[in-house]
């Protein structure tokens, strides 16, 4: 009779020896040799020859030094990633051991509101700081209009689930609105921004009517359809539009009737008013804030209007639209109050823009515009604000910045999507806070750390 | 047979059709629902119970027939086949469940109830104007929903996981809730699509407790699809047997189970054994391409 010793079924935590065990060693090696040797594969016509343009003629020149770089790149790197990676994965693994996940937890979105507020906080302070100028501030002008958009079109896409590829639709008519407005009626800015909003809303509402039964990738489908009339009615209702050449000399904004100029007869400017000397940059500094204003307003509005009945009628759509039926909520309706919402947020930024810009044309208004909105919002996670703050700052900001790498820079666009993509497939900042609690801590376990009041 | 001890009558289904092509999902059929009783609809896979289900809350508008529906205390009368499905719910207040649950998984479970009160609670917030404001009116209804979701949500033991996301509960739980959040419709008719499917015993017996408790509690008709004789038997009032469409039976439990029409319907005799199989593929195949 021979009795076995128990064997022991317990995991051992003390680490590292087990965890580089001979067998993930061998695997890990064999992946990243791999990985190294496709790198050269593709490495060899790409790095290893290249054209040379001699006396004679064209010649190729072998380069196979670099081919080797590349592989000892790929294959480092590789190796390097596997085991940071593994690592990661025990760490987290013990922390699950530790806790057993909670559902919801509101430590990060604590964190987040505090970047909220210093994002907010460093961008009222940016024109009064050492390294601002001009070009400074018309880039933040730039990136905080897109900003503003990315808010507007998260109500109908994060929110409300419907996906617009023809967003920019709404904002040529804000544009368009005002320019003409201004021009035809010599209205003021500030009479033509609600004017624009409504105008822009009542386009969403004339695009949702007919693209209420469609979902998904057929309603993108209609709405990038959307888009391009829009565009191309633009481009070609000469009498009104201008056709290509566009609308110029658009009434430039005045501090509410004090315009930012060297003088005006008869009118008191905005200098002479404050008595300060004359700076071109009052202009640009009012342009700033007048836009931070708009996008900070956008913001409040979403976040206010998510916790409302219809904001969360809105996120029930997305869920599940039959049972949002069988409960008694019009669809109809809501996907139309969502789409001229939405609209109307991109109206303002459009009006802001033409008087900005003092010149609009239907060129402002292309697909990739809608595009470049699209992807600011399901980069930044949908539903995220301060996601999208994040990834205008990625995908407009840094580009403007980087202007000097020249083609690299679209290089550099196109790997960091596919890089967030495949790091962050659910964008930036995912996760979404409920916009209510119970305002109870769980009894059993204590996993939920509700903190009471967390919603303001 | 409208005995003295008889609750007063809530829906009135008269010769429902619904054909899909040249196929009857339902057959002429009629059957009364009472406030204040639970009344099973069985009959074996492809009967067409789900179709009835689907014409009372809109999703189908049905060929023939007509559905009255009289809300206790009015004497107002609503012809449910002539509503838009929303206002079924919105208007005269039929809520119901569904086969495979459809919750809204992202959101939290607290969020589910409120999402079902939604129609009171945008009147209160003057469509958002108010909500915007966060003027008093609008706070106080808040308040009252979350004090009645609250309600529901210790009636149905989820309290703990108000805040949790409704997709992350265990399956029984989300049946539950499904049923919780269509009661915060504050309904007339609950109309509940095999709330038992894919419980327990245990959970089954919770299940039957709670529709007993709302059937004594809230006093509303209740109308119920179930497969589980577990359930049917114990807790029902009233039982309609559909086959193929068509009403075979309808009577208290006891009378069902000794009904010669049901036992063949479910066991089938010698006569009728391959044809009743295919009618039943091909009804449910109409009845999910009539769904989309």
């Amino acid at each position: 009779m021979m009795s076995v010793p128990p064997r022991s079924y317990l995991p051992s935590n003390n680490g590292g020896a087990r965890a580089l065990s001979p067998n993930f060693l061998t695997n890990t090696l064999k992946d990243s040799l791999a990985a190294g040797l496709l790198a050269a594969l593709l490495a060899l016509p790409m790095l290893g020859l290249r054209m040379v343009d001699s006396a004679q003629g064209l010649s190729l020149d072998y380069r196979f030094s670099w081919v080797g770089i590349a592989f000892a790149i790929v294959f480092v790197g590789r190796l390097v990633m596997s085991l940071v990676r593994k690592a990661l994965a025990q760490r987290s693994a013990q922390r699950h051991q530790a806790a057993p996940a909670p559902s919801t937890d509101s430590h990060p979105h604590r964190l987040r509101k505090i970047a909220g507020w210093v994002l907010v906080a460093a961008a009222l302070l940016l024109p009064w700081s050492p390294f601002a100028d001009r070009n400074l501030l018309d880039k933040a002008t730039l990136l905080l209009i897109y900003v503003m958009l990315g808010w507007g079109l998260n109500v109908v896409v994060g929110l409300a689930g419907l996906l617009d590829l023809g967003y920019v639709a709404f904002y040529a008519v804000g544009a368009y609105s005002y320019a003409l407005l201004s021009q035809t009626f010599g209205l003021s800015f500030w009479l033509c921004l609600p004017l624009a909003g409504a105008f822009a809303a009542s386009f969403g509402m004339l695009l949702g009517f007919p693209v209420l039964r469609l979902r998904g990738d057929y309603l993108a489908i209609v709405t990038l359809g959307f888009g391009e009339i829009v565009r191309v009615v633009l481009l070609n209702w000469q009498v009104v539009t201008g056709g290509p050449n566009g609308i110029s000399g658009i009434q430039r904004p005045s501090f509410f009737g004090l315009p930012f100029l060297a003088a005006v007869p008869g009118k008191t400017t905005f200098h002479e008013f404050f008595g300060l000397p004359f700076s071109p940059n009052h202009r640009i500094l009012f342009l700033y804030y007048l836009i931070l204003v708009l996008a900070l307003a956008t913001n409040l509005f979403t976040l206010r209007i998510r916790r409302l009945p219809i904001g969360r009628a809105w996120e029930a759509l997305r869920e599940d639209e039959t049972a949002c039926r069988s409960l008694g909520i019009d669809p109809t309706k809501t996907k139309l109050s969502a789409f001229a919402i939405g609209a109307m947020f991109a109206g303002f930024a459009g009006s802001f823009f033409a008087t900005r810009q003092g010149f609009i044309s239907p060129e402002s208004f292309s697909f990739l515009e809608s595009a470049i909105i699209l992807a600011i919002v399901v980069l930044g996670g949908m539903g995220s604000q301060i996601g999208i703050v994040l990834s205008a700052i990625l995908l407009v900001g840094l580009p403007e910045w980087f202007r000097d790498l020249q083609q690299y820079r679209m290089l550099a666009f196109g790997g960091a999507m596919v890089l967030i993509m495949l790091w962050r497939p659910r964008g930036l900042l995912s996760g979404r806070e409920p916009t209510v609690r119970l305002g109870r801590v769980a009894e059993s376990e204590g996993v939920i750390a509700a903190e009471e009041g967390s919603a303001p | 047979m409208t005995g003295p001890s008889t609750p007063p009558s809530l829906l009135h289904v008269e010769h429902l059709t619904m054909r899909f092509g040249g196929l009857f999902a339902i057959n002429d059929l009629s059957f009364v629902a009472r406030q204040n009783e639970i009344t099973a609809i069985i009959g074996p896979n492809g009967a067409g119970k789900t179709t009835v289900f689907n014409c009372l809350t809109g999703f189908y508008k049905p060929s023939v027939g007509r559905l009255t529906l009289s809300a206790p205390g009015s004497n107002q009368r609503q012809l449910l086949e002539r509503m838009d499905g929303f206002r079924i719910s919105k208007d005269a207040k039929v809520a119901r469940t569904f086969q495979n649950i459809r919750l809204f998984s992202g959101m939290s479970v607290l969020e589910n109830l409120l999402v079902a009160q939604h129609n009171v609670l945008m009147r209160a917030s003057a469509y958002s104007l108010a909500g915007l404001l966060n003027l008093k009116r609008y706070r106080d209804q808040e308040k009252k929903s979350i004090d009645k979701a609250r309600y529901w949500l210790e009636k149905i033991g989820l309290t703990a996981q108000a805040d949790w996301a409704a997709g992350n509960l265990p399956y029984g739980s989300q049946r539950r809730l499904e049923i919780a959040r269509a009661m915060c419709s504050d309904p007339v008719l609950l109309c509940l699509d095999e709330p038992a499917a894919g419980l327990n015993p245990k959970e089954s017996l919770e299940l039957n407790d709670l529709l007993l408790a709302i059937r004594r509690e809230e006093r509303i008709g209740i109308l119920l699809i179930e497969h589980d004789m577990s359930v049917v038997m114990n807790i029902s009032d009233h039982i309609v047997v559909l086959d193929h469409g068509a009403r075979i039976a309808d009577g208290t439990p006891s009378e069902i189970r000794n009904d010669p029409a049901v036992i063949r319907a479910y066991l089938g005799t010698e006569e009728d054994e391959d044809l009743p199989q295919e009618v039943a593929v091909d009804l449910q195949q109409a009845s999910h391409q009539g769904a989309r």
